[in-house]
């Protein structure tokens, strides 16, 4: 059988000439850091727990891959949304020696180990958008996000003032605590409870359908507040198929939220300017790492909420379509 | 072998035993379901030990054997149910059940961690009854009983949680009486070679361990192979196909209950939608590990190497700093890979055998 062995044997080759090709570059990629001081060939890792291809996390990872190019640090995203595995991602951070790690904490008790073990293995660490609360505990030098219960505090009133009095909030990620916040502060600021649905923000078809069903089920609802800018747009389309007159409002921007908002389907986004989410905490860890600079004074530094309405929206639009909003 | 003994003295005659024995050896070798995931376990260490020396570290090591062994003991138990015959889409949900189970009976009902861990295994061991009696009794495909069976226990996840708890998520389960011995079984780290490696690594190890010893030594093992093999041939001859293929679905869902476990006392917070989707990578690992889809052929080694193909794989590609998008790309293409070589290796040893 003289062609399967071949094949075999190619099979079984191609890997390894792969990794022969590549290992001079990242070889000396290693002896940088290595012999680094703390000045110069700074590496940091930015670990979210953003599903790939959600577009929030992509204005996220610009921000710090933006950050890194003009300050001249190596900066480094990985994602996984499963908390164990995001962990695990840190962990395999904390191995490399790198001189940063800024990690996003939609479940803190999940990460709360191997947090401590970075912390504790000397590497300075930056939390950014949920679990505010908890960063100082597991030793973060600093944290980059918006307030989740004021953000949604500041949907619900803007909601009053327009009118609503049914909510639907439209929850995306199970377990996200900050998300469960925000619903939360929207019914204080809105003086009713709101009702919450979940979706999930892998599968937006399903979304469209289930808030569709809500609407169609429940005519006095009245608004929607959806909590991240994709669901937002199928939530458009959810009311146009239900029929309904509800308004729709969100969190975070997109190019179909601005259009939206510039067309009037939207009421309002609630812009948390993840951005920066992406862009300081790189700014800290290298003014920290050159400097011993921390920023905020133990209190985290809030990237939000900004309104961004019919008033505004424009101004915004190239900025949203350029990535950075 | 017994016959030549008695010329054993000569040494001609031993020789040529000697080297009949080699060749026995050598085949045996090559007709072994996990040879390919050998193969491909080799290389894939190598193609990312090569490149980034903090992977090859004790404390790399430790890393990437971590998300291998809970899938490893997964990955076994699925291998076990598929060389019956049967595939189990329910399992990945199941391993979100009872932890979820864990963390509601200890937090929402106060009750002390081994109770609660006590009662997910009672609910691991139904739904693997259950899920095994259907697929007995109605004849159905296993694949359309457990994909029903994965499908509610998703709802029931998400609808009991935030009945007990008013939220997706049950967190608080650290400040659970008996925790701290909880921790010690299932979460604790052991410290080699200056690296901390999680207490599941050894558990896999054990599982792998106990699971080829039922397959290769046991009676049981053999009715595995048989009911897989053959389910109507195999109760021909006497194999209780039924109960052998409940016990294998009581298995999965036990392990299940084991990982579900590990999950919620290592994290102490549990989300509604814990291991949806781990369903088709167990399966893969099984796959990769050389069992067949139609069952009766693999081995409980072999999936344990899939799973570390999968753990080098899943951490290896950060290891290398490359663009995290192209995760899936990158294990897909292993995956391909090591099926491929998998399938070139056994034919070339039934070619040899011949």
């Amino acid at each position: 059988m003289p062609a399967p062995r071949r094949l075999l044997a190619l099979v079984l080759a191609a890997p390894l000439l792969l990794a022969s090709c590549t290992t001079d570059s990242s070889d000396e990629r290693d002896a940088g850091s290595d012999t680094g001081g703390d000045t110069q060939d700074l590496s940091f890792a930015v670990i979210t727990h953003g599903s790939a291809g959600d577009a929030f996390w992509d204005v996220v990872q610009n921000g710090a891959v933006a950050a890194g190019e003009e300050l001249g640090i190596e900066v480094d995203y990985q994602s996984d949304g499963d908390p164990q595995r995001q962990a695990q991602l840190i962990d395999a951070a904390v191995n490399q020696d790198v001189d940063g790690i800024v990690v996003s904490m939609a479940n803190p008790d999940a990460l709360q180990d191997s947090i401590e073990a970075a912390v504790e293995a000397g590497i300075p660490v930056v939390t950014i958008n949920s679990g505010g609360d908890r960063s100082a505990e597991f030793g973060a030098i600093g944290h980059v996000g918006q307030d989740e219960t004021i953000a949604g505090l500041g949907a619900g009133r803007e909601l009053a003032t327009a009118g609503a009095g049914n909510v639907l909030c439209v929850l995306h990620e199970a377990g996200n605590i900050g998300l469960e916040q925000r619903c939360s502060g929207a019914s204080e600021g809105l003086g009713s409870d709101v009702r919450a649905v979940q979706v999930d923000i892998n599968d937006l078809q399903g979304a469209q359908s289930t808030i569709t069903s809500q609407l169609q089920s429940d005519p006095s609802i009245d608004a929607v507040l959806t909590l991240n800018s994709a669901v937002a747009a199928v939530a458009v389309a959810a009311a146009g198929d239900a029929g309904s007159e509800a308004l729709v409002a969100t969190f975070d921007l997109n190019s179909d939220v601005i259009s939206g908002i510039q067309d009037g389907d939207i009421a309002f986004a609630v812009d948390q300017q993840q951005y920066e989410q992406g862009y300081l905490p790189i700014v800290m860890l290298k003014l920290y790492a050159e400097n011993l600079n921390t920023v905020g004074g133990g209190q985290p530094v809030l990237t939000g909420p900004g309104i961004v309405d019919a008033d505004n929206v424009d101004e915004i639009a190239d900025l949203a379509s350029a990535g950075t909003r | 072998m017994r016959a030549a003994r008695p010329g054993a003295g000569d040494p001609a005659q031993r020789r040529a035993d000697e080297r009949l024995a080699a060749t026995g050896v050598l085949r045996r070798l090559l007709v072994k379901p996990e040879l390919g995931a050998l193969i491909g376990a080799v290389v894939v260490f190598a193609f990312f030990a090569v490149q980034s020396q903090a992977f090859r570290s004790a404390r790399g090591v430790a890393n990437w054997m971590d998300p291998a062994s809970t899938l490893g003991i997964m990955a076994v138990a699925v291998a076990l149910l598929m060389i019956g015959g049967h595939f189990d889409l329910s399992a990945g949900v199941m391993t979100g059940t009872t932890a979820l189970t864990v963390a509601v009976v200890a937090v929402e009902f106060r009750q002390n961690i081994w109770v609660a861990i006590a009662a997910a295994l009672v609910v691991a061991l139904v739904i693997g009854f259950v899920n095994g009696w259907l697929v007995t009794r109605t004849g159905l495909p296993s694949f359309i009983i457990t994909l029903g069976t994965f499908l509610m226990l998703q709802g029931l996840n998400l609808g009991l949680t935030k009945l007990f708890t008013g939220t997706v998520s049950v967190a608080g389960i650290g400040q659970a009486p008996g925790f701290g011995a909880a921790e010690w079984v299932f979460a604790s780290k052991v410290s080699i070679a200056g690296a901390e490696f999680r207490i599941a690594v050894l558990w896999w190890v054990l599982f792998t361990a106990l699971a080829t010893w039922v397959l290769l030594r046991t009676r049981f093992g053999n009715w595995i192979f048989a009911t897989g093999g053959d389910d109507v041939a195999a109760r021909n001859v006497g194999v209780p196909a039924r109960r052998t293929t409940i016990a294998l679905f009581m298995t999965t869902a036990t392990a299940a209950w084991f990982v579900g476990t590990t999950l919620a006392v290592r994290l102490t917070s549990v989300q509604a939608n814990t291991g949806i989707g781990q369903e088709l990578i167990y399966i893969v690992a099984a796959v990769i590990g050389g069992c067949l889809l139609t069952g009766g052929f693999g081995s409980a080694v072999g999936a344990s190497l899939g799973a570390l193909i999968f753990g080098m794989t899943q951490l290896g590609i950060p290891y290398l700093r490359w663009e995290a998008d192209w995760f899936y790309f990158f294990l897909g293409a292993m995956l391909l890979l090591a099926v491929l070589a998998n399938r070139l290796v056994r034919r070339y040893a039934e070619a040899a055998r011949r």
